[in-house]
């Protein structure tokens, strides 16, 4: 066969995952009250709990606070986490992606600065690619830093920042300029940095969403000052060092867990001895769920072996993000109700919130057109 | 990793071969009543066929996840033999200390509503009612059946249709799928036995469910191959068509149906051999997850390809109408995720998550 076929070889969990399934789950078990259905899920303290169990930054090594656990380990904890709805915003970008790439791209003092303050789930992180006029082109961000004395003075806006409101730390994706200019190159000169979110210049305003809710942000910087030691990798490596990062964030097991409660909440509605055509538009769901969750493990096997498998994962968001829209579509089919967010029944509430989440699902992360374009390039299309 | 070192020796000697003796004109051939003898006996010279039964059994003690693996790329070439039925025949026969056969054989009943009874008759048996749309039930030289016998199910092994009232039929893609009647037919003694070892004829339905199921995931494979090679050759507007986004984007979608299918099926094929309720679990996953991928896959595979994948000339048909078949046989993908969907819901919400990680 000419046509490079993406590989998802069977991967089984080895005891010690198996085993750490039975502690997350008494953990869950222990902080009930933490879990929801809601996207927010922002709670430094249960990430301090976490902390406390050994469960962020897992596979990172001890001299920073790990605990050199296997992806594979991760993959169990965070399959746990997220189906029970488990409030891990506080520290999910840090464990998931900024960790990651500090470990990989960071100084020896910045690992030590902040790998075990992340493990600690004290330092929460958010993500500052997007811009006003930079979606899904990064090649197009205008943020730009110019080479000062001892540091750095940055300039721009970045816009639908999760969480910037109440993180520490956002890893800033921008270009570097000369002193003056405005307009920067589409490909010259990607830099990252650790940006204090704290610093002096920083302007953070709330951006709320269609379900009338405050996750997103807009970040305004004017003549930031970020000193030497936070700079990232390499002047100029940005666009390396983004790549790495996005892979981090689209291999991640979190593309089709979140709506798992409504699943299970649907089961519940249908009863022990369902009519056929209910258990039929069920049993689809969750065989495309079982499917995911056996791709993802595969890929979960890839990360440990030391692969990139890029599009893989592109191809698991992108399956994984037509099951979750899929959700509310079947659910009011088989279950017809008015949606009303703050209704006390529990599916009304998550019905309404499927139905006006569904459409970020296909956009955060990469949206839909950009995954589809990645996996025509593992295609060799382009 | 689960992927063995002989599993991939295994596929890349079935791949060699298969290129080399499964060609289009021997899936043609096939297709106008021909048995592909050739291929036939080059696969049954692999071993193949029967290398699950134990060596006593004139086996080789195989993992029945190579032979699937083998069956995947079966459905890759479209090959008009019956290796799946073979497999599961033999599998069938063994459990019940019946003889095999070096021939093809193949397997019944192959649909749910089927009924089949053995009574006795002095030292032998009767065998009475229909089995439905058997696959090569006239090119095989052995039929294994399972009837229920006056204690419970039994195999029972015949030489061949005679005795029976044979009705040829087709499935989509001209394979040939005969319904066999038997009116009290009379059969020695040692014809038929009981069986054991957890074959059943429920068991059989699901493997055969796997089994179509592995091949259409290889089919799939097929149909992206094609469409993704075609894309790439056939010019329009001055390039080739794989650079119009608008194709790119339907061939992802493609290849993302292809992923899932082949990682479904390996879904089932993980359960073999366990408990068999979890086994007929997983493999209703298989079945439903790749029906429902076949279904969309085959549509853009021809969207892509456009009139000239319509034709009989093109071979994009011996997998699509393979796909068209498959889905419905042993068993479609609505049937399968309805016993998902009972299966979660028998056992309850709260235990739903629980049966979805639960270990292997």
């Amino acid at each position: 066969m000419a046509t490079p076929m993406f590989r998802f070889d069977p991967m089984t969990l080895p005891p010690e995952a198996e085993a750490l399934r039975g502690e997350v789950r008494a953990f869950i078990a222990d902080h009930a009250d933490a879990m929801s259905f809601s996207r927010s899920g922002f709670d430094r303290d249960f990430s301090r709990a976490m902390g406390r169990k050994g469960w962020i930054g897992m596979t990172w090594p001890k001299q920073y606070g790990g605990q050199e656990r296997s992806a594979l380990e991760r993959y169990v904890l965070i399959e746990e986490m997220l189906a029970a709805g488990a409030p891990l915003s506080a520290h999910y970008i840090s464990d998931r992606q900024s960790g990651p790439n500090i470990l990989r791209f960071g100084t020896e003092e910045q690992k030590r600065h902040f790998l075990p303050r992340i493990v600690a789930g004290e330092l929460t992180f958010c993500i500052g690619m997007s811009e006003p006029n930079s979606g899904s082109d990064l090649a197009g961000t205008r943020t730009r830093a110019v080479k000062v004395d001892g540091g750095y003075r940055i300039n721009g806006t970045k816009l639908w920042t999760s969480n910037a409101h109440r993180s520490d730390y956002a890893i800033l994706f921008c270009k570097m300029a000369q002193p003056g200019e405005e307009e920067v190159d589409r490909h010259g000169g990607a830099t990252q940095f650790l940006l204090d979110l704290k610093s002096p210049g920083i302007e953070i305003r709330p951006v709320i969403d269609l379900l009338g809710e405050h996750h997103f942000n807009e970040i305004f910087l004017t003549d930031v000052f970020v000193p030497d030691w936070l700079l990232l990798g390499k002047e100029g490596n940005g666009w390396n060092q983004v790549t790495s990062e996005l892979a981090f964030e689209r291999s991640a097991p979190d593309r089709f867990l979140a709506l798992f409660q409504m699943l299970r909440e649907m089961v519940r509605l249908a009863g022990p001895d369902p009519d056929r055509a209910t258990a039929a538009a069920l049993g689809k769901l969750v065989a495309q769920l079982a499917t995911l969750r056996s791709m993802s493990l595969s890929i979960a096997g890839m990360l440990q072996e030391g692969l990139q498998p890029n599009t893989e994962s592109a191809v698991v968001k992108d399956l994984g993000t037509r099951y979750e829209q899929d959700i509310p579509v079947v659910a009011r089919q088989l279950f017809p109700t008015e949606p009303e967010l703050e209704a006390v029944e529990t599916y009304v509430s998550m019905i309404a919130r499927s139905t006006m989440s569904a459409p970020r699902l296909s956009i955060q992360g990469g949206t839909r057109e950009i995954l589809r374009g990645i996996i025509a390039r593992g295609l060799g299309l382009r | 990793m689960a992927i063995r070192d002989e599993t991939r020796m295994l596929l890349e000697s079935m791949n060699r071969l298969f290129e080399d003796k499964c060609t289009k004109q021997v899936v043609d051939a096939a297709e106008t009543g021909q048995f592909a003898t050739d291929l036939w006996t080059a696969v049954a010279e692999t071993g193949v066929p029967l290398a699950a039964l134990p060596e006593s059994a004139g086996g080789a003690d195989a993992e029945w996840s190579d032979l699937f693996a083998a069956l995947r790329v079966a459905g890759r070439y479209a090959a008009p033999i019956p290796l799946a039925e073979t497999m599961l025949a033999g599998w069938v026969a063994a459990s019940a200390g019946l003889d095999v056969s070096d021939g093809p054989m193949t397997v019944g009943p192959v649909r749910a509503g089927d009924e089949l009874t053995l009574a006795r008759d002095g030292n032998g048996w009767r065998l009475s009612g229909t089995a439905s749309r058997v696959p090569y039930a006239k090119a095989a030289s052995r039929i294994v059946l399972i009837a229920d016998g006056p204690s419970g199910e039994m195999a029972v092994a015949l030489d061949g249709i005679a005795g029976a009232t044979h009705t040829a039929g087709k499935n989509i893609a001209g394979e040939p799928r005969d319904t066999l009647g038997f009116d009290g037919l009379a059969l020695p003694a040692e014809a038929a036995a009981p069986l054991s070892d957890g074959v059943s004829r429920a068991a059989l339905y699901r493997r055969g469910a796997l089994a179509r199921a592995t091949m259409m995931s290889g089919a799939l494979e097929r149909a992206m191959d094609m469409a993704v090679g075609y894309a790439q050759e056939r010019q329009q507007f001055g390039r080739p068509i794989s650079k119009f986004q608008a194709v790119q984007q339907n061939l992802a979608v493609l290849a993302g149906q292809t992923a899932a299918a082949v990682a479904a099926s390996n879904v089932g094929i993980e359960a073999l051999g366990g408990d068999p309720e979890r086994e007929e679990f997983l493999i209703a996953i298989a079945k439903a997850r790749v029906g429902e991928a076949a279904t969309l896959a085959a549509e853009i595979a021809h969207q892509v390809h456009g009139a000239i994948g319509f034709t009989r000339e093109y071979a994009l048909q011996h997998a699509t109408r393979r796909l068209w078949s498959w889905r419905e046989e042993f068993g479609s993908d609505p049937e399968w995720a309805a016993k998902v969907g009972a299966y979660v819901c028998a056992r309850g919400a709260d235990a739903l998550w629980p049966t979805l990680t639960e270990a292997a």
